[in-house]
């Protein structure tokens, strides 16, 4: 991006980058060790990915400060303004990011008979790959990567295939062990909060896309 | 900072300008002439102090430039932050995060939390981030700060140390999967003898306890094989010390394992009689090992050679052929790899460990010697152990031993043992 006369305003962007990629981060472990957590039941771990989501939170709110002053003192026009909104939006989907890996964390505790628990086995993939999204869709936002971020949107189907067939199973395995129903409804809300977190990081994406181009990705590829 | 002892005329020449300048204004004289007098005044106080010291000229010349010249062919990804700010990367700091990074929040390069609060905390130190640039990598960030505005970054990849211990995590899985599966079949066999208690046959419950005797030995095969291949682990830094006639060691070995039944099946020549510093036991391993699997992989009808000479002057060969199916090309490079199978039905049953090469192999490291091995498919495989010789003193001194050499009929005489 081309420096400003007002070289303040550049500093501001910086921070406001920076910002959000801090949240990014955040975020990308949360979902990392939520899924640990519940792999392997270590509720010690699972309190402090609930512990450390107040750090996202904090964090969003000077993104929100941050970019409404930039708003306020400084009018960005164009691109820069395109940037500020979708560091704006971007920051309030990283947090909700953040809060459904703090769901899944907070579940960890009410799975029993986790050893036997088959279901369980194909969450850990579906996680990777969610992770991989918002991986790849921090990176897309950090270099500005227009292709990168139509790749992640692309990532998308593939979370919600794998949710659809987990669904599947865990309704199966209901029908079949009844003892289990109250633990593997744990799971399909586990399920759905990856497959939320796959939905968000799809949309940051098509935030990326449009502050680096300036429009939203085509339909067919959403 | 000072201005060296230079006189001022910058300076000086500037006060002579807003002096007239005031008067042109028509600011009253004696205020300007004041001005003047005070301003040239503190200019050639300013001038008349001592130079600074050289170093400070050195230290003016590391700007970002030089830094930038200086690290730029580093093959180690660097960065240089100036505040937050990523000042300089290094073409390998570019290659790995982007050249986007350049101008950008130290926080957009590295946004694991461990890193930032490395960052945020303005220390010199170490971090230990995961999913740098793929998701699985590991990298150790190291900062140090050059002075309060600039700090250097380090990137070190950690990865390939992290796969090693995943190698052993996966060995120690392998070794207990191994275990088990004798140990199931047995459990398994116990147990449908002891609830049919009188309902099973004579003939069907010593099938049984065959079985169950096969996958013991098989058992304790493999823990020796484990226990050996550990103990050899475990010394493979140590030079072995003791002096070893190879002629009866391969003799003795070669016949142990091929035991009376496959006996004859050996053809066991001597072309030399060399000596080699090495480990008694081990190297009986190896040619046991070796034996072993030829007689048990080769054709069953078809000899199996053991050839022991020399490969040069200062190398003692042997040699171990066999007549079979062989081995495919592609499989040669991982034949030393623990429990690894070319055909695991076919070791399983023949009760192999899967650990015989392995542990072969790394005797002849520790023997400083070479381990090769020849496959043609349809025709036999050859593999050849080189073991370098004891040392030329440690030959004048019983020389005599020489002439024995081409001791062929040793084989005979030794035979009885």
């Amino acid at each position: 991006m081309a420096e400003h006369t007002v070289k303040a305003f550049d500093e501001d962007i910086t921070r406001l980058r920076g910002l959000i990629a801090e949240m990014g981060g955040l975020a990308e472990v949360a979902i990392q060790e939520a899924l640990d957590a519940l792999v392997r039941g270590d509720e010690e771990l699972a309190e402090k990915v609930v512990a450390r989501d107040k750090r996202i939170d904090a964090l969003e709110t000077e993104v929100d400060k941050l970019a409404v002053r930039i708003i306020a003192l400084r009018a960005p026009m164009a691109d820069d303004l395109r940037e500020v909104i979708a560091a704006l939006k971007i920051g309030g989907v990283v947090e909700r990011i953040g809060d459904y890996s703090k769901n899944i964390a907070k579940r960890v505790g009410m799975i029993e008979g986790r050893s036997r628990f088959e279901p369980l086995t194909l969450l850990p993939a579906m996680g990777e790959l969610a992770g991989e999204m918002v991986h790849d869709v921090l990176t897309a936002y950090a270099a500005r990567d227009p292709d990168l971020a139509r790749e992640v949107i692309a990532t998308d189907a593939k979370v919600d295939a794998f949710y659809n067939s987990i669904f599947r199973n865990l309704v199966s395995h209901m029908v079949e062990n009844p003892s289990t129903i109250s633990s593997a409804a744990q799971l399909l809300f586990v399920a759905r909060n990856i497959e939320r977190i796959g939905d968000h990081a799809t949309n940051v994406a098509e935030m990326v896309h449009f502050a680096a181009t300036g429009a939203y990705p085509p339909e067919g590829d959403r | 900072m000072g201005m060296g002892q230079n006189f001022p005329v910058a300076g000086i020449a500037l006060a002579a300008v807003t002096f007239v300048a005031m008067i042109l204004l028509g600011v009253d004289a004696v205020i300007a002439l004041s001005v003047l007098l005070v301003w040239v005044g503190s200019l050639m106080v300013a001038a008349g102090r001592p130079p600074e010291p050289p170093k400070a000229v050195v230290r003016q010349q590391l700007d970002l430039g030089s830094i930038s010249d200086l690290i730029e062919n580093f093959s180690t990804p660097l960065m240089i932050t100036e505040r937050n700010t990523i000042a300089l990367a290094n073409r390998a700091a570019r290659t790995m995060l982007g050249p986007h990074v350049v101008g950008q929040d130290a926080r957009v390069a590295l946004r694991q939390p461990e890193a930032i609060s490395l960052l945020n905390e303005n220390r010199n130190g170490e971090a230990i981030v995961r999913g740098l640039v793929r998701r699985q990598d590991i990298w150790q960030i190291n900062r140090q700060a050059i002075n309060d505005r600039l700090a250097m970054l380090e990137l070190t990849n950690q990865t390939a140390e992290a796969d090693i211990s995943r190698a052993h995590t996966d060995f120690v899985a392998n070794a207990s999967h191994e275990l088990r599966t004798p140990l199931a079949a047995i459990l398994g066999y116990v147990e449908t003898l002891r609830e049919d208690e009188g309902k099973v046959d004579t003939p069907t419950a010593q099938k049984f306890l065959g079985i169950i005797e096969r996958e013991a030995q098989r058992l304790h095969a493999l823990v020796s094989d484990l226990m050996s291949l550990s103990r050899v682990e475990a010394e493979k830094h140590e030079l072995p010390t003791e002096q070893i006639e190879l002629a009866p060691l391969v003799e003795r070995a070669a016949r142990d394992a091929a035991g009376s039944a496959r006996m004859e099946r050996l053809d066991i020549q001597f072309a030399a009689a060399p000596r080699v510093i090495g480990d008694l036991q081990q190297l009986e391993q190896v040619v046991r090992n070796l034996v072993d699997n030829a007689l048990k992989y080769g054709a069953d009808d078809r000899p199996v050679r053991v050839v022991l000479d020399l490969a040069t002057a200062d190398q003692a060969r042997i040699a171990v052929e066999d007549e079979g199916e062989g081995i495919a090309p592609e499989q040669i490079p991982h034949l030393t790899r623990r429990f690894y199978r070319t055909d695991p039905g076919r070791s399983r049953a023949s009760g192999g460990t899967g650990l015989g090469l392995a542990i072969v192999k790394h005797i002849v490291e520790r023997h400083r010697g070479r381990l090769d091995i020849t496959s043609e498919l349809g025709k036999g495989t050859r593999v050849v152990v080189r073991l370098p010789l004891a040392e030329q003193e440690a030959l004048t001194a019983e020389g005599i031993d020489e002439d024995h050499d081409g001791d062929e009929r040793e084989p005979e005489t030794q035979q009885l043992s």
